[in-house]
């Protein structure tokens, strides 16, 4: 029986060498995932025992964690609704989200930057505090954008397109996450189950994605990109003007807004197009284009990846196998395009810093408790997504769709504003979303702005882009100019 | 003429009576880290939680000198260790302020049922002078296996606990019968297959050129596994299932030297394996908990992965070193104090807590496997490979489950999970093996 028994032994040391291998993978090599999962309780507890850091704008706390007399000894306090989108929440066992998700390593003291205040808690025992977090919100500039949108359902972002810092971030409705913050366990859960079921989705975040939107007619900035950048096409290029068209093999005829013939004239521009957002011409640009190419130059403004501003944005959607008609009907906006309002401030960025798009960021500074500098964020070029002609091209259009054309409602006296309107059809019976996107001053931007409104702004199918979502922007563009 | 070199070892009780006080301090260590760590101050009830079974093992220890002196010196330590580790990590559960109102006196309850085993297993090495007499009782002790297993299906007695109906309640305790059946059915194994070896590999008819045993050979050891395999499914407690059909197949495997055997077995496993997860629902979910347990889907479903991935992410807190005894915060895990307790130890004492805990098993088991070798006759070797395999076996299906080597079934981890019955039978075990190490043939000569 000597040798079975030794076979055995080394069957026994094989379940026993498994035991060894699969106890190092969890708790060594894959430890990481599984501490940064949401899910973990563990690392929010620890959190709690010590001060997490802040989240601050212009140097004041939008999220704090005060000290409490019980258990957790901290509490987190949020200063408003208006930054929900930008904070998150921190809960005992909803998880986190926002900032205080992407953030939450520097947030409680775990960062590599502070491996020393780490090794001197580890022998002294006085606790490490966790990094605050100063952001690029401008305070004055996040509330005319929370205000502005009013009662809508919506997303307004705002950046300085020359370098990518986000200035405001606003969606709404928003939530006061201090209903989840607190340590009273049954109320979080109950508030959470009610925020998570409320119709109105407040938890999600529409400025970064979410759920995505139909661009509309503001998609007529990157099949204008494409068609210039094509080199076969300028802004004068003219283009035949039907009142009806009908989709290369279909029945459907579609018409322009208003069903007018496009400037009244047989043929008209690109740019005329553009300033009228007329939906024909564009149809049959994106048609000739063809989707290929369309396709080629939506990449090139980011679609189909998500950016980390910390938070991840939904990657926006330019749909692939299209017939000829639903190419026409995706080229001003319809059919399954669907963007998220920060991937369509990138566009408007990328054409007002010349062509070149930069990353979004919204966090400017990470120190620590005792203000030594662990991050600073420093401007990126994401990617060229056109070319520097073709950017002035754009942005002609756009100043001219502004001054004098349907985008009007975003023009600022005394300053040359570049801009394009949106309003996308949902189906039938449907109440439009409306948009607006662009930049100011059109020859030295500081700054471009996104907004979306969900449900026509409450006009349904009368409200207009131009009339809802361009005065949003105006009045937050307005803000940055102090004009 | 050369000098014959005299070393003169150290006697096997002194050096079990080194390292059981080396296991002494080591327990009333860590009692006082948890209390230090949880409660902030000392508190008296230490000296209840360390001062019982240090006098039982103490006791046990001096039994030892008299009744089996020449028994192998590691496996009280190891048994000591083990347990006071387990009750260590349950006294602490218990300290936690547990989110909710979860029994707190779990921990001095273990410390009774340590003591009770251990006064058990003495009663076992003081009654049984020499295992040998076992092989009389061989079909007696497979009508007490039998019956132990079937106890919880009775009316009134079995009860229900977590879906699995394997626990008997007698008023005032309630046990779970099986854990001491694999003790009456490894006899029975050891002592049928002892008898019966030579028939078992060599009579029979060929088929298909495998040899084939005459059915009332092999007749009566299949109906009572397969009988015990029944029993188990039926109490929904794959875990155990497992771990009879592992002890059978390796027990045969030793009394024939047939590989053939192991090898219908594993067929037998698998085809079993793969009908149980199609029609039995809560097996497939054990299967996917498993295999993808951080899906959301899998992790929010009923029976479904959370207290897996609870217990992944307590192991990934502990990480290399551990949180420290207290410092972590393992009641968040379900079950912490018996199928995952583990899961607690490496939260707290981190991968090299776990890596120490796996090395004393294997310790144990090797012991177990050294005194197979060291014995003569087939029964001893046998009964010898069974205690240890079915501690080695038992120690991966749960502790493999816990580090996702295995899908999750419910067993008790031998030794430092909490519960009377699982404690109970393992003491015995150790006490069995303790007098099997003494009765090794002309003790002392064998290579040290």
């Amino acid at each position: 029986m000597t040798p079975e028994i030794r076979r055995v032994a080394n069957v026994i040391l094989l379940m026993f060498l498994s035991l060894f291998i699969a106890a190092s993978a969890m708790q060594v090599v894959n430890a990481d995932a599984l501490n940064n999962d949401s899910r973990n309780q563990r690392p929010v507890f620890d959190g709690y025992k010590t001060q997490r850091g802040s989240i601050l704008v212009d140097n004041k706390p939008i999220a704090e964690s005060v000290p409490s007399n019980n258990a957790y000894h901290f509490l987190r306090k949020y200063s408003g609704n208006q930054y929900s989108a930008i904070t998150g929440f921190y809960s005992l066992y909803q998880g986190r989200t926002g900032l205080e998700n992407y953030l939450d390593s520097s947030l409680r003291g775990d960062n590599s930057g502070q491996f020393f205040e780490q090794l001197n808690a580890l022998f002294s025992g006085n606790p490490v505090t966790g990094a605050s977090v100063e952001l690029s919100i401008d305070e004055k500039v996040q509330k005319v954008a929370w205000d502005a949108l009013g009662d809508n359902k919506g997303a307004v972002i705002a950046m300085d397109p020359t370098t990518g810092r986000i200035i405001a971030l606003v969606s709404k409705p928003g939530f006061d996450a201090n209903l989840l913050s607190t340590h009273n366990t049954g109320d979080a859960s109950a508030n959470y189950k009610k925020l998570l079921t409320r119709n109105d989705a407040p938890l999600i975040n529409r400025a970064i994605g979410g759920d995505l939107y139909a661009p509309g007619s503001v998609f007529k900035l990157v099949v204008a990109s494409a068609a210039i950048e094509s080199g076969k096409y300028t802004a004068q290029s003219k283009l035949p003007n039907p009142r009806t068209y009908t989709l290369p093999g279909t029945n459907t005829t579609i018409t322009n807004s208003g069903e007018s013939r496009c400037g009244g004239a047989k043929q008209v521009s690109i740019a005329t197009a553009l300033k009228l957002s007329c939906n024909i011409p564009f149809a049959e640009l994106g048609i000739a284009l063809g989707q290929d190419a369309i396709a080629a130059q939506a990449k090139k403004f980011g679609f189909g990846e998500s950016v980390d501003i910390p938070m991840k944005s939904t990657a926006s959607v330019y749909p692939e196998g299209m017939d000829a008609a639903q190419t026409g009907l995706s080229s001003f906006g319809q059919f399954d395009v669907r963007v998220s309002p920060l991937q369509m401030l990138m566009v408007s960025s990328a054409i007002a810093n010349g062509g070149i798009e930069m990353q979004p960021f919204l966090v400017d500074q990470i120190f620590t408790s005792n203000l030594t500098l662990l991050q600073e964020t420093k401007p990126a070029e994401i990617r060229r997504s056109i070319s520097t002609s073709t950017s002035e091209a754009l942005k002609n259009m756009m100043v001219m769709a502004v001054s004098s054309g349907v985008s009007s409602n975003a023009s600022i006296p005394g300053v040359v504003v570049a801009g394009k309107t949106g309003t996308a059809e949902n189906g039938v019976g449907e109440p439009y979303t409306l948009w607006f996107t662009g930049f100011a001053p059109a020859k030295n931007p500081q700054v471009a702005v996104a907004v979306v409104v969900e449900n026509g702004g409450g006009y349904g199918q009368a409200g207009r882009g131009n009339s809802v979502a361009a005065p949003i922007a105006k009045k937050v563009m307005q803000a940055v100019l102090n004009k | 003429m050369a000098r014959a070199r005299v070393r003169v070892m150290p006697s096997k009780r002194n050096i079990e009576l080194i390292m059981l006080l080396f296991t002494f301090g080591i327990f009333a260590f860590a009692l006082a880290q948890v209390q230090l760590a949880t409660i902030q101050v000392l508190s008296p009830e230490g000296w209840y939680f360390w001062g019982l079974p240090v006098a039982l093992a103490t006791g046990f220890h001096i039994l030892l000198r008299y009744k089996a002196s020449d028994a192998d010196p590691l496996l009280l330590p190891i048994g000591f260790f083990l347990n006071s580790l387990g009750v260590v990590v349950i006294y602490r559960l218990d300290l936690a302020k547990s989110l909710t109102d979860a029994d707190r006196t779990v921990g001095s309850r273990q410390v009774v049922w340590m003591v009770v085993a251990m006064l058990l297993a003495a009663l076992v090495l003081w009654g049984v002078k020499n295992h040998l007499s076992f092989r009389k009782y061989i079909y007696i002790s497979m009508a007490l296996g039998v019956l132990l297993l079937l106890l919880p299906l009775l009316p009134v007695i079995g009860k229900t606990v977590n879906g699995a109906k394997l626990w008997v309640n007698l008023g005032v305790i309630s046990f779970q019968p099986g854990e001491l059946a694999k003790i009456a059915l490894t006899v029975f194994f050891a002592g049928y297959l002892a008898s019966r070896r030579e028939s078992l590999a060599v009579v029979g008819r060929k088929v298909l050129g495998v040899r084939i045993p005459p059915a009332r050979e092999l007749g009566p050891i299949a109906f009572i596994w397969l009988a015990s395999l029944g029993v188990l499914v039926l109490q929904r407690d794959l875990g155990t299932s497992l771990l009879y059909f592992g002890l059978f197949l390796v027990l045969i495997y030793v009394a024939t030297a047939r590989a053939f055997y192991v090898f219908v077995g594993l067929i037998m496993f698998a085809s079993g394996a793969l009908v149980a997860s199609r029609f039995m629902s809560y097996v497939g979910g054990r299967i996917n908990g498993w295999l993808d347990p951080l899906s959301e889907e899998n992790y929010s479903a009923v029976g479904g992965s959370y207290q897996l991935v609870q217990s992944m992410f307590g192991l990934a807190h502990g990480g290399l070193f551990g949180t420290g005894l207290g410092g972590g915060l393992p009641q968040i895990v379900p079950l912490a104090n018996s199928d995952f307790i583990i899961s607690a130890i490496g939260e707290e004492l981190g991968l090299v807590g776990i890596f120490a805990v796996l090395a004393m098993y294997m310790l144990l088991v090797a012991r177990a496997l050294r005194i197979a070798n060291a014995h003569a006759d087939d029964f001893s070797k046998l009964l010898s490979v069974g205690l240890g395999f079915v501690i080695a076996l038992q120690v991966f299906i749960v502790i493999g489950g816990v580090f996702r080597v295995v899908p999750l079934t419910g067993l008790t981890t031998p030794l430092l999970a909490a519960g009377g019955s699982s404690l109970v039978a393992n003491w015995i075990i150790i006490a069995l093996l303790l007098r099997l190490s003494d009765t090794l043939p002309k003790a002392g000569t064998v290579a040290q």
